[in-house]
């Protein structure tokens, strides 16, 4: 075990735990904000750089603090080690920076994007980013490509967070590269097209933190905040079939795997669920899904601003 | 006249061959190592030769060795980076071009030594004439007995390849050159795991430049104690130099570490002074990564002491007054040159080299060149260079791999030491506002 204090509470934590874990097992504004990490995710993270904190004492048996920044998602703690994570005005200075990086090229076109609502780049962009941009330059522009019938990338606002290529690694078969050419102008690339026949490529959606894949049979259906998430299972024999439903009225206009209170897919679930069982009747429905309460789409929002306008629609 | 150890036979005709190598006392270090020897003691003599990584961070050779990993039947690796891609550095091209069995000597006796039974040279896809003349090199030693199976009797069995890259710059970050040469994308792993622990195929493996590796010979030759006395301070041994830009005689040079920096611009030994009879306005002495340096602080360090060709010495003052001797590379500017513009040409290089993985670096870069791009094209605003300035430091340090800080440093110096030359270029109308 290992004992860590991040911005100033200390925890118990199992050796090898990250510090990004360890703040998450203290909770609340400790846990630093992620975009590339996923838990579901083997070797993830590392990408954005938005999680970085900053350790003042490297560990009881050697205090000396480490000489930079360090990624919270791939950085294991050390008996006695403190970390600033808000506490920071370094680490607040550059995270903001980070931010700024994330959004020169981003076509912020929120309005007719399906992600709004749930979007990771959003709430980061919110909470942790400055006023205005200084970028005043064109933005980079890519075609939109298909993945498949039923995924759609929308390059422009990718992040390249690469949770999209190590799902396609890890889950799926026949998956031939993730990303072409480098820098500025890298692309989540076509070879990916090649992981489309499989049952489980539909989790690229939903590991993606932004609307750069975003599924096809939901699009421009709805803005996600006029929709209702209700956990719901059934039988199936390729995937636990947990998944939660986004209705409107008696309709569901999606399905996606349960995301954790991090926004990160808690099992996967297989592409039949996902697009072929759209009928209230094919689910045994669970109850309401529980949303962060600082995403638009959580509980209060959705009873404030939504349900008004709902109680009207269902007469 | 300094000591040369590692191209004082690049003149002689046929030093290319094995037979007019080995009549000028090649391979001498490996019938020593390999017979005479045992690998501990080896690394225990690069140890004591003080040898530093000539790639570019200086980090002390012989310790780097004895941090491999030397866990119970796992191989070992030891993979040469012959990338050389930093702008301004051809030091290591030269070397393996004149002499090939210099690499393939220090190749031996390294590779005896961390235990290695395959290795690599990395070499850049430029340089695929270079890659024919190693093999060339690699086929007559294999025919002569100083590879493949049981070399000079001893037992030892090592088969050495050369790998030609696709030409890029990324893949001579350590980490990323091994992503590549597993037939992966070059782009920089995250650490740890250190190569020493979990290298090429997850194999503990050692990566060394081409000169740190040729080092070996003479270190072995010589011994470790001679070798150490030869330079000065921590800064011992010989370096290879690459001088370019506006002097008399560009090439490549072996100083002893130590030269003053003046005597090396200006004696017809080395650069012969700065060409067409002009002054010199600034210099970078290490490569297009490490801060560029105006001539009163090239020559003196900010307390008036003569600078030295050695690691101590050129980063005497950090980054406020210093620079680095990183990888050698040393490009002279002179009194006409438009530093802005130069800059310009490297940022370009950075944004074309970033791979793209982390957001600071993969966006920062592009950003960078875009405004230094509107700067020297006369379309600059009066918040360019604040906003420049902004942007690297927000990089530093804040990447996966140091090609961020590389990116980084250039843009802070040119402004840290000629800001003035920024502001001459952006039009009155703006700085009105
Ligand atoms: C972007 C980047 C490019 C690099 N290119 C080279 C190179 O071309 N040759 C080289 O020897 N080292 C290069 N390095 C340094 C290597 O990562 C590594 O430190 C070096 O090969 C170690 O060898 P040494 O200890 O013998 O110097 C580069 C590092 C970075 C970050
Ligand atoms: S990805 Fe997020 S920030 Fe970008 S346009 Fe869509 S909702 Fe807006
Ligand atoms: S498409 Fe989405 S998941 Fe894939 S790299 Fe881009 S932002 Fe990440
Ligand atoms: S710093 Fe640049 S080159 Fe290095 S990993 Fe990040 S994006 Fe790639
Ligand atoms: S979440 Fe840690 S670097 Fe992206």
């Amino acid at each position: 075990m290992a004992k860590v204090t991040i911005d100033g509470q200390t925890v118990e934590v199992p050796d090898g735990t990250t510090i990004l874990q360890a703040a998450r097992m203290i909770g609340g504004d400790v846990a630093p904000p992620t975009m590339c990490y996923h838990s579901k995710l083997k070797t993830s993270g590392g990408y954005c750089r938005t999680c970085i904190v900053k350790v003042s004492k490297g560990s009881d048996k050697d205090p000396r603090p480490m000489p930079k920044l360090v990624a919270s998602c791939r950085t294991t703690v050390m008996d006695g080690m403190e970390v600033q994570n808000n506490t920071s005005p370094e680490v607040v200075d550059a995270r903001k920076g980070v931010v700024e990086f994330l959004l020169i090229n981003h076509p912020l076109d929120c309005p007719v994007c399906d992600q709004a609502g749930e979007c990771h780049l959003q709430d980061l962009g919110y909470k942790n980013g400055g006023e205005g941009t200084r970028f005043d330059f064109e933005r980079r522009t890519f075609e939109r490509k298909d993945i498949g019938d039923k995924i759609q990338l929308h390059m422009n606002r990718c992040i390249l967070c690469y949770r999209c290529v190590k799902t396609a690694d890890q889950i799926c078969d026949g998956r031939v590269h993730g990303v072409m050419n480098r820098g500025d102008v890298s692309e989540i690339s076509t070879y990916i097209e090649k992981a489309i026949d499989n049952d489980f490529s539909g989790n690229m959606i939903d590991v993606c933190p932004v609307g750069a894949l975003t599924d096809k049979t939901f699009r421009f259906k709805s803005r996600v905040w006029f929709t209702k998430p209700m956990d719901a299972h059934r039988d199936c024999k390729k995937c636990s079939g947990k998944v939660t439903l986004w209705e409107k009225g008696d309709e569901v206009l999606r399905v996606t795997g349960r995301k954790d209170q991090w926004g990160e897919v808690e099992e996967w679930i297989c592409n039949d669920c996902r697009f072929d069982h759209k009928k209230i009747t094919d689910w045994v429905i669970e109850g309401p899904r529980k949303i962060d309460h600082k995403s638009v789409i959580s509980q209060n929002h959705y009873m404030k601003l939504a349900q008004p306008h709902y109680k009207k629609l269902d007469k | 006249m300094g000591k040369k150890l590692l191209i004082h036979n690049d003149k002689v005709p046929g030093i290319h061959t094995l037979e007019v190598y080995r009549q000028h006392g090649g391979y001498a270090s490996v019938e020593k190592a390999l017979k005479t020897m045992s690998p501990e003691a080896i690394v225990e003599e690069v140890k004591k030769s003080g040898l530093r990584g000539r790639g570019g961070a200086g980090f002390p050779t012989g310790m780097k060795w004895s941090f491999l990993a030397k866990p119970e039947g796992v191989a070992r690796y030891l993979v040469c980076n012959a990338d050389e891609s930093e702008p301004g550095t051809f030091k290591d091209r030269y070397l393996m071009e004149k002499i090939p069995h210099a690499l393939v000597e220090g190749m031996i006796t390294s590779s005896f030594a961390l235990g290695a039974k395959t290795s690599y040279i990395y070499i850049r896809g430029e340089y695929f004439y270079v890659a024919r003349i190693l093999e060339a090199a690699i086929a007559e030693a294999y025919a002569a007995g100083f590879l493949g199976k049981n070399i000079l009797g001893t037992g030892y069995d090592l088969d050495l390849y050369v790998q030609v890259g696709a030409g890029a710059y990324i893949c001579g970050e350590e980490t990323a050159l091994l992503e590549s040469l597993e037939g992966k994308r070059g782009n920089p792993r995250i650490k740890p795991p250190f190569p020493a622990i979990a290298g090429l195929y997850g194999c503990p493996t050692v990566v060394n430049n081409v000169e740190t590796i040729a080092a070996v010979v003479p270190i072995i030759n010589m011994g470790g104690e001679e070798y150490a006395k030869i330079g000065i301070g921590r800064s011992t041994g010989t370096k290879l130099i690459s001088a370019s830009g506006h002097i008399n005689k560009p090439g490549v040079y072996e100083i002893e570490l130590g030269l003053p920096v003046e005597e090396f611009i200006y004696s017809d030994e080395y650069c012969g002074g700065i060409w067409k009879n002009k002054k010199m306005k600034a210099c970078i002495p290490g490569g297009s990564s490490v801060p560029i340096l105006p001539t009163e602080l090239l020559l003196k360090t900010a307390a008036g002491e003569p600078r030295l060709m050695s690691y101590e010495s050129l980063s005497d003052g950090g980054f406020a007054t210093g620079s680095m001797l990183g990888s050698g590379g040393f490009i002279v500017f002179d009194e006409d040159t438009n530093i802005a513009e130069n800059l310009y040409t490297f940022t370009r290089f950075y944004h074309h080299e970033s791979c793209g993985q982390c957001s600071p670096c993969r966006e920062g870069t592009g950003w960078m060149e875009k405004i230094a791009h509107r700067i020297v094209h006369g379309h600059g605003k009066a918040s360019d260079i604040d906003l420049l300035w902004d942007i690297q430091k927000r990089i530093e340090g804040n990447t996966i791999c140091p090609l961020g800080d590389a990116a980084a440093w250039p843009v802070a110096s040119a402004i840290r030491h000629f800001r003035a030359e920024f502001e001459a270029m952006i039009p009155k109308t703006e700085l009105a506002h």
